[in-house]
């Protein structure tokens, strides 16, 4: 488990609660009084752990967005979904293992499922380019969601991308012109479409599969225009300053779901989602399939239209 | 092709070429350094090297369109501060200042219009308001354009020249890609032709939403257009970029955009183009 500056003294604090518990089974002894002192212990972290995450700054919950143990989209596909069949390739270059997708069935209805996938490990890292797709990842992606317009299967997206990746074969093979037709597709899609922003929303790159009738965002999730150390960059040529960037940029799922870009926040379980990735994944598709049942209703055109509307009232101006 | 530019006798030119681009009587070329008669510059294009200066809205506007014919749309539409954003000088401080050095109101100006004498929803970015970077205003201004050309049956023809997104309003300018392309879209389900004009620069949230979704890409030559800067991507992979990289000619090579068009042959090549589409 990797563990964050400001997880360690919980991570501390579990690890001798556990030692404590070893050494009493060991010593075959127990009783009352160890207890007690377990019980302190236990007490003691609990609140710790509400002391640390009742209080997370921005640029901690940007750490958690980026957590390595973080669940990620096969995670949550894996635990809600039934007969997964990923899916595979651009049909045009080759498959870009930073986006995954598939058909599955979710909790009774079969959907059409969308994701970026970031990578466990140096080496899974590397063959999803941590998570950050070239144009054919995205020209995947659009094959998927004309196949969910096609079968007429609702669409689930799930982000988690630092951002699209900036290459030389990326801009060569059309990285704008398949981010452009990702929007495109979704905003005319006559399915109901969720998205779930479950780690990093890196810009461009994650909005190309975030253009949903909803949107659902996990409680230390992040979605930002740039990344904050890019920002950081271009405003105070110091990478260094990122978190300063990351509140002023406010990239939280609070902020978002204040400015309506978000439609609902979702808890994570005590201490992140990576602590519990089962009860992540619960809550993620109580969420996702609230969201479906009130979408029942709407028929194509008025899918299209709900998602129309939602995004033409997103723009802070005044005056005609 | 630069110098073949730099031949062409000057008495051959079409009526927006009568047009006075320059101010001055002697101008530097911001590309071979050379200074010439301020006249020579036609279009604001080097009579010797060929470079292609930067054109404001305005001068777009009398190069392409009927005189007189523009119909700004949205001009009163102004941005707030939605995130209190500050980077050491306040974000309405920077907007206040945009407007005093560039004359515009915000980075794009849209509006009903007569190209060659069909009517037409026209838009093109002002580069100086803040690197023509896309926010709200910009946003709704485009969503505007591309709505009312799909209810008034109107072809769409922007001029972009942006950074990107504005990251000064933070969300809510990455949520304008999802928003113009949207807008569209019903632009599409009319059968109403969208030609792009990609200028010099053309990237990020702007590139990466409704500018290379033409069913015409026609750019200019030598722009610079791509998705991520020739910065960004110099970091990322650790190597100098190659010559030519994202520019124009690289674009139509590998299959992003239909056509370079030289500025004097802008005007001709929209109308051309719109003409093949639309008319029986």
């Amino acid at each position: 488990m990797a563990t964050l500056e400001f997880e360690r003294p919980l991570v501390e604090l579990e690890r001798r609660i556990a030692e404590l518990k070893t050494a009493i089974r060991a010593s075959g002894r127990g009783g009352a009084e160890f207890d007690v002192e377990v019980a302190r212990l236990e007490e003691k972290a609990r609140r710790l752990q509400e002391d640390i995450f009742g209080s997370l700054g921005s640029w901690q919950k940007v750490q958690l967005s980026r957590h390595p143990d973080r669940p990620f989209t096969l995670d949550y596909v894996q635990r809600l979904c039934d007969d997964f069949v990923e899916l595979h390739g651009d049909r045009a270059y080759s498959d870009d293992r930073a986006i995954v997708g598939g058909i599955a069935r979710f909790r009774g209805r079969s959907v059409v499922l969308i994701g970026h996938q970031k990578g466990r490990g140096v080496k899974d890292n590397m063959a999803r380019n941590f998570g950050m797709p070239h144009p054919e990842g995205y020209r995947k992606a659009l094959r998927l969601m004309e196949m969910a317009a096609r079968f007429r299967r609702p669409l689930l997206t799930f982000i988690d991308t630092p951002g699209a990746y900036p290459g030389l074969g990326a801009e060569e093979r059309g990285q704008a012109e398949a981010i452009g037709q990702c929007l495109l597709s979704m905003s005319r899609l006559r399915v109901p479409v969720i998205a779930t922003v479950i780690g990093e929303g890196g810009s461009g790159g994650a909005l190309a599969l975030g253009v949903a009738n909803r949107v659902v965002m996990l409680e230390f999730s992040t979605y930002s225009v740039i990344s904050p150390e890019g920002c950081a960059s271009i405003l105070w040529k110091d990478r260094a300053r990122g978190p300063e960037a990351a509140e002023a940029l406010k990239v939280t799922a609070d902020h978002l779901l204040r400015f309506g870009v978000v439609d609902e926040l979702v808890p994570e379980p005590p201490g992140g989602a990576h602590r519990d990735p089962d009860e992540a994944a619960r809550r993620v598709g109580d969420a996702i399939a609230r969201h479906l049942d009130a979408l029942a209703p709407l028929d194509g055109p008025r899918l299209a239209e709900d998602r129309y509307r939602k995004y033409r009232a997103i723009g802070e101006f005044v005056g005609e | 092709m630069s110098s073949e530019r730099s031949a062409r006798p000057q008495g051959n030119l079409d009526h927006a070429e009568k047009v006075s681009l320059g101010a001055g009587v002697f101008r530097r070329c911001d590309g071979c350094g050379d200074t010439q008669l301020s006249e020579s510059f036609a279009y604001g294009v080097c009579p010797r090297c060929g470079h292609h200066e930067r054109l404001s809205a305005e001068q777009w506007m009398q190069l392409l369109l009927d005189p007189g014919s523009f119909e700004p749309e949205g001009e009163a539409l102004a941005p707030t501060d939605p995130l209190r954003f500050s980077d050491g000088r306040p974000y309405p401080e920077r907007v206040a200042s945009a407007r005093r050095s560039s004359g515009a109101t915000e980075a794009i100006r849209v509006g009903a219009a007569t190209l060659a004498g069909r009517p037409i929803m026209f838009g093109a970015f002002v580069f100086r308001f803040m690197g023509g970077s896309m926010g709200s205003v910009v946003g709704e201004r485009l969503t505007r354009l591309f709505e009312r050309a799909a209810s008034a049956r109107r072809p769409a023809v922007v001029l972009s020249a942006s950074g990107g997104a504005r990251m000064q309003e933070g969300i809510f300018s990455l949520m304008q890609m999802a928003r113009t392309v949207a807008a569209l879209g019903r632009l599409r389900e009319v059968s109403m032709p969208f030609v792009s004009v990609l200028l010099d620069p053309t990237t990020g949230g702007v590139a990466a939403s409704y500018a290379l979704l033409g069913d015409v890409n026609l750019a200019e030559p030598r722009a610079l257009i791509g998705f991520a800067g020739p910065r960004v991507i110099e970091q990322t992979i650790g190597q100098k970029l190659p010559e030519g990289f994202q520019r124009s000619e690289f674009l139509l090579e590998h299959g992003m955009i239909d056509q370079i068009a030289e500025r004097r042959e802008m005007r001709a090549t929209i109308a051309r183009v719109l003409a093949l589409l639309l008319d029986d």
